[in-house]
């Protein structure tokens, strides 16, 4: 089982949450974030005073996947998310020890 | 007896003026109004909009407006000329006998406040994908020409005045007319990104602070009473002042009216006590009232809000299902509702006919629509009047205007 992490544009969500959909992922948790990588940020004034805006808004997506599904998954959201344009963002995996249902007690796969 | 007509010059100018100053506190409802139906990345832009038409508003209709609008023109040809005029001397206002009740500059005042709220309407329609400078431009136009035009047809005793179209306090001349504006803007400017999915979907994009949307439709609410109310232009003596006083209750009635049945509607159609619906149902209900709020019985004022909130939801959502892309509904609270109020006159008002109503709605639509489209078009061509993908998806208020209204992740 691995835990897919990714940090997208924000205008994106609904375009990678179809397409996670299709291929068969049926939950996630969504985060507002705020980040940067290759995208660089801009100055601003306020009042006259300049100040630097580093940090852009994106959204992180996290989605426990088994093992059969990891590369859909990936390809899903890459092909959704992406726009061609610095700022589309990353993903990444991670393996997961242990995943648990709590409404039921189930493990493992099941849980997934 | 000179003592009394100077009294009741004080009287009626004080009138003048303070409802002024109620239906100026409409400026800062529609602020409010409209900076709770957008979201958070576009709150500052469209204030910042709100402010500067507002003074726009001001300015062009001193320069130029006013005196197209109540100038020495005739018939169907305004007058030209600039600024307020002379005033009334003691005098002069002791020589008309009373006649002339009220000063120029009361008059103005009142009648300015009025240009702005007309123009305040468009920019709800256009708003989160808007240039700033783009509507500015048209602000500029709206209020020294287009709006002052039709205004002379009818209150400044032009064409339509003649032909006996009614309109007490602008359902008409104020709100039908910024909503034609709006609609020509918002055609041209095509719906916000993502508004309309692929496959005839709708989706929804909610405004980023509800307290501030009530407290707009609120302000604005108590701000329609200076809008009806001084509309009756005089209160100095036993019959005008019942007038004001029914005018009031009436205009208080129509709302709750429009209120109660958008909010019953919006509960049978989706299930849910939706508040926004009930905001414009309010609105509605104000709106539908505006073209006629004296004559009518206080029960007939709550029947004519009433049938307001109702048209107002079903209007809102045949204009997404037209893909015509309304943030906060004004085109339908101002126009559709505008529209019935217009007719609604003839069931409470023996002095109207169906078919003055209807030239005035007619003229009034497009004479504005088609003005305002040309500009809209004129405007696109010059500087465009959309921003970017990019821009959008940003926010205007970072692009626009660099103040972020909720600015998050403070530095300390």
């Amino acid at each position: 089982m691995k835990l897919i992490t990714a940090i997208i544009k924000p205008f994106k969500l609904d375009d990678v949450r179809e397409a996670l959909s299709e291929v068969g992922v049926q939950g996630m948790t969504v985060t507002e974030v705020k980040g940067f990588g290759r995208q660089k940020g801009h100055t601003e004034l306020y009042r006259g005073a300049e100040y630097v805006v580093d940090f852009l808004p994106k959204v992180k997506i996290e989605t426990a996947v088994g093992d059969d599904m990891l590369e859909q998954a990936i390809e899903a959201i890459t092909k959704s998310a992406n726009t061609g344009k610095v700022g589309d963002g990353k993903i990444f995996v991670t393996a997961l020890d242990e995943v648990v249902r709590i409404r039921t007690g189930e493990t493992g796969a099941d849980a997934v | 007896m000179e003592d009394l007509v100077q009294l009741s010059y004080s009287v009626d100018t004080l009138y003048f003026l303070v409802m002024g100053v109620l239906v100026m506190f409409m400026a800062p409802g529609f602020a409010m109004l409209e900076a709770g139906m957008v979201r958070a990345k576009n709150t500052s832009e469209i204030l910042l909009k709100n402010v500067a038409l507002f003074s726009i508003a001001s300015i062009m209709y001193l320069l130029v407006g006013y005196a197209i609008m109540y100038g020495d023109g005739s018939g169907w040809m305004p007058g030209f000329g600039f600024l307020i005029g002379a005033e009334n001397t003691a005098e002069e206002v002791l020589a008309s006998g009373g006649d002339t009740y009220y000063s120029a500059r009361s008059d103005f005042f009142f009648q300015v406040v009025f240009v702005a709220t007309a123009m305040s309407i468009v920019s709800g329609a256009v708003a989160e994908r808007m240039k700033l400078w783009a509507f500015l431009a048209f602000a500029v136009v709206m209020t020294g020409f287009i709006y002052p035009v039709q205004g002379f047809w009818k209150w400044g005793g032009g064409g339509l005045d003649e032909l006996g179209f009614l309109d007490f306090a602008g359902s008409g001349v104020v709100h039908m007319c910024g909503a034609a504006a709006a609609l020509a803007g918002v055609i041209l400017l095509g719906p916000r990104l993502g508004k309309y999915g692929p496959n005839g979907q709708i989706n929804p994009i909610q405004g980023a602070n509800m307290p501030l949307a009530t407290l707009g439709m609120f302000i604005l609410w108590f701000g329609w009473f200076g809008f009806n109310g001084g509309s009756e232009l005089m209160v100095s003596n036993v019959d005008e002042a019942n007038a004001v006083s029914q005018v009031f209750v009436n205009t208080n009635t129509a709302a709750a009216g429009g209120l109660v049945a958008a909010l019953i509607l919006a509960r049978i159609m989706f299930g849910k006590a939706d508040l926004t619906m009930a905001l414009n149902g309010a609105l509605a209900g104000l709106v539908s009232i505006t073209a006629e709020p004296l004559t009518g019985s206080n029960l007939a004022s709550l029947g004519i809000g009433a049938v307001g909130g109702v048209i107002v939801v079903l209007s809102i959502i045949t204009l997404d299902k037209l893909k015509i892309d309304d943030p906060v509904g004004a085109i339908s609270v101002h126009g559709t509702c505008g529209i019935w109020g217009l007719l609604a006159v003839v069931i409470t008002n023996s002095d109207a006919t169906i078919g003055a109503q209807l030239i005035g709605i007619a003229v009034i639509f497009a004479w504005t629509f088609g003005v305002s489209l040309i500009v809209w078009l004129i405007i696109k061509a010059v500087m465009g009047i959309r921003i970017s993908e990019e821009e959008e998806y940003a926010g205007a208020d970072i692009t626009e205007t660099g103040i972020e209204a909720y600015p998050e992740f403070a530095k300390s």
